[in-house]
């Protein structure tokens, strides 16, 4: 595998993680903080109705998550592909 | 030891410890003054990102806007730290790995044009204005408001510490400074709360209070609240009477206005590589979210607490000695407006006003059961400020929140000053106008810019203070940066096709239809009926951020493709490692 062709399929790799990390993000908030709300509410999270903890809490935790796995996933990438940033 | 003395000895103690860290990193060239020499550890980034990024709005007004409007209130909990997730993954490593001073760097830089780097500059400054106003009459009220110092005198003192620290030290001076901010403000956020989530839930982790039952009964803290805030006429305190797309494009708005915000980004470019960019936004965000997940908690248990001991209390006027009526009171077995009360009464952060003359204070809502008026009317700042009292806890810790209000307000303005001043004497001066400067003249034209910079925000901050718009103004900043900088910045990145035509004609597209939407309904046509698919002021930016992307997407697919050295720029970015080792 030449290194241009390395780059390339890291750079695939970049996108798909990125992409599959930010549908993660928009459930998350959008989804279970706004738009599914109302339903998510029916359940809950100590006593907390759960759309609503989701909104105040819970999607910050999961961003925090996001990041750290989004760290690393991008090291291990880096690793396959050879690249020493 | 009073009140007093402890908001003086951590206001005084606090200032000289961030002056002395100025002094012992003195910025030695532009390197050190724009970017901090580029070798910032990606933890210590990532605790002076926070102290940049949370500003007197987070500290002071956020838990108190939170505690007014229930989930309404979500918008500013995830639109202020999802963007992070977006910096993190679509825009800090690379734009680190490209390897400059500023944003209009990069701006100019891939799209090969002057026009668009004096753009970007425009758009960077507009913000980082809009904002430092902000700050700094945020330090003038904490000055006036506890230390009984003149609201004018508070901004000077702000202003002069700030002054010292950044044109002193430049970026490597304030990224130390922040990391002190940082420790006293989070520190002066969570003491009060563990105590107030202790006397109202028992739980010492405000986060588990939130979720927890109220204390000594087995309902939940929140359908205790739920139901206070309905039996007086509010809006159950879990759901809003805002429109959902309303509630989306806010949150998404101060989201992707936060990921394009400049000074914000920049703290990027001081650590050493893209990784260390990518850890360093993760560090960022674990230390907000500690303050941004003990908020909604705050908030919840202030509007209780307020809702407990103001309501139907009897009024003490100021004339009457407060210890000998309040005695009566309670030995007529009523309840005596609390001492904490008639403490702020004078700021006029909180006013009563007995429309039915019984001498009783009745807090209530729009849709109240007992078709009783409204006679209280707190200010949404009131609650992180008077919280201490209300939880009656000891005079340091309200010195300690005091001192941690201004961390929160310095601190921010350092960071935007060092924008202003960057976007000056290095895109407008060096890069454009005179690119044969010395770089010992760009550092002087920088500490002159900074220190002009400092006095104007002053300026402006005491003169904002007259004026009634000064929150309003602030979704101009965040508008902004989501519809003219995002975009270009996102496209230049992921998509090579973007050339300089599409770049300017989104920047321009971004810029005039956001500023023309805010303008036009908050100060010409304030009648919300008139809002386009019922989306505010602070919500547009995310709807015109997609047509600037479409709009540059267009004129680039129009006109020719960006020569070949740009589009290998693009290629080599998205390496890490690779666009350092082409330079070198």
């Amino acid at each position: 595998m030449t290194e241009s062709q390395a780059h390339k399929l890291y750079w695939r790799a970049v996108l798909r993680l990125t992409a599959v990390l930010l549908v993660i993000w928009f459930a998350v908030s959008f989804g279970a903080g706004i738009l599914f709300r109302d339903f998510l509410d029916k359940f809950s999270i100590g006593g907390a109705p759960l759309g609503f903890w989701m909104a105040q809490n819970g999607a910050i935790y999961v961003f925090v998550i996001l990041i750290i796995v989004y760290c690393i996933r991008m090291n291990a990438l880096e690793r396959k592909y050879g690249i020493k940033g | 030891m009073d009140q007093t003395f402890w908001t003086y000895f951590f206001v005084i103690t606090t200032f000289s410890l961030y002056i002395a860290i100025a002094i012992r990193s003195m910025a030695k060239s532009t390197n050190d003054f724009y970017v901090a020499g580029h070798d910032v550890h990606p933890t210590i980034n990532g605790m002076a990102t926070a102290a940049d990024w949370m500003s007197a709005a987070s500290f002071l007004s956020m838990a108190g806007l939170i505690a007014f409007m229930g989930y309404g209130g979500s918008v500013y909990l995830m639109g202020w730290t999802g963007g992070y997730v977006l910096l993190a993954l679509l825009l800090a490593p690379y734009l680190r790995e490209f390897g400059k001073f500023t944003v209009p760097d990069f701006v100019g830089d891939r799209y090969y044009s002057k026009a668009a780097r004096v753009i970007a500059v425009v758009c960077a400054l507009f913000v980082s204005f809009t904002y430092i106003a902000g700050q700094m009459k945020g330090v003038g009220v904490a000055f006036a408001g506890f230390l009984g110092v003149d609201f004018n005198v508070g901004i000077a003192i702000g202003s002069a510490v700030v002054f010292v620290y950044a044109v002193l030290g430049g970026m490597k001076g304030i990224t130390y400074t922040q990391v002190a901010q940082y420790v006293v403000l989070i520190f002066a956020y969570t003491v009060p709360a563990i105590f107030i989530s202790l006397i109202i839930t028992g739980h010492a982790i405000p986060q588990l209070g939130f979720v927890g039952n109220a204390a000594g009964t087995d309902v939940s803290m929140l359908s205790t609240l739920n139901g206070v805030v309905t039996d007086l006429g509010f809006t159950e305190y879990t759901s809003t009477t805002k429109a959902k797309i309303d509630v989306f494009c806010i949150t998404a708005a101060l989201m992707f206005g936060t990921a394009g915000l400049p000074h914000v980004i920049i703290r990027f470019f001081t650590v050493k590589s893209a990784r260390a960019a990518r850890k360093s936004a993760g560090w960022a965000l674990v230390f907000i979210a500690v303050l941004y997940t003990v908020a909604p908690a705050v908030g919840a248990f202030a509007r209780l607490n307020f809702i407990d001991t103001v309501n139907e209390a009897t009024y003490i006027q100021d004339a009457e000695d407060y210890e000998t009526r309040a005695a009566e009171i309670i030995a007529q077995g009523g309840k005596p407006v609390p001492a904490w009360y008639k403490d702020w009464e004078k700021t006029d952060l909180v006013k009563f006003d007995d429309k039915n003359g019984d001498g009783i204070m009745q807090y209530r809502g729009p849709n109240a059961p007992d078709g009783l008026a409204n006679e209280v009317d707190p200010n949404r700042d009131i609650f992180v400020l008077a919280n201490p009292q209300i939880a009656q806890l000891p005079p340091w810790v309200i010195g300690l929140v005091v001192a941690g209000g201004l961390a929160a307000a310095l601190s921010t303005a350092a960071g935007l000053l060092m924008v202003i001043s960057a976007a000056v004497s290095h895109d407008l001066l060096k890069r454009t106008f005179t690119p044969d400067m010395s770089e010992k003249q760009e550092m002087r034209a920088a500490r002159i810019s900074a220190a002009v910079a400092v006095i104007l925000a002053g300026l402006i901050g005491a003169f904002a203070s007259q004026l009634p718009f000064v929150a309003q103004v602030v979704a101009f900043a965040f508008g902004l940066a989501a519809a003219s900088l995002f975009p270009v910045i996102f496209l230049g990145i992921f998509w090579k096709r973007m050339n300089r035509e599409g770049a300017i004609c989104a920047m321009l597209t971004g810029l005039i239809t956001t500023f023309s939407y805010i303008y036009y309904f908050k100060f010409i046509n304030t009648d919300s009926a008139g809002w386009w698919f019922g989306i505010s002021p602070e919500g547009i930016g995310f709807a015109f951020m997609w047509f600037a992307l479409l709009i540059g997407i267009v004129v680039s697919l129009l006109t020719p493709a960006p020569p070949k050295h740009i589009q290998q720029l693009v290629e080599d970015i998205r390496i890490p490692g690779q666009a350092s080792k082409v330079k070198a």
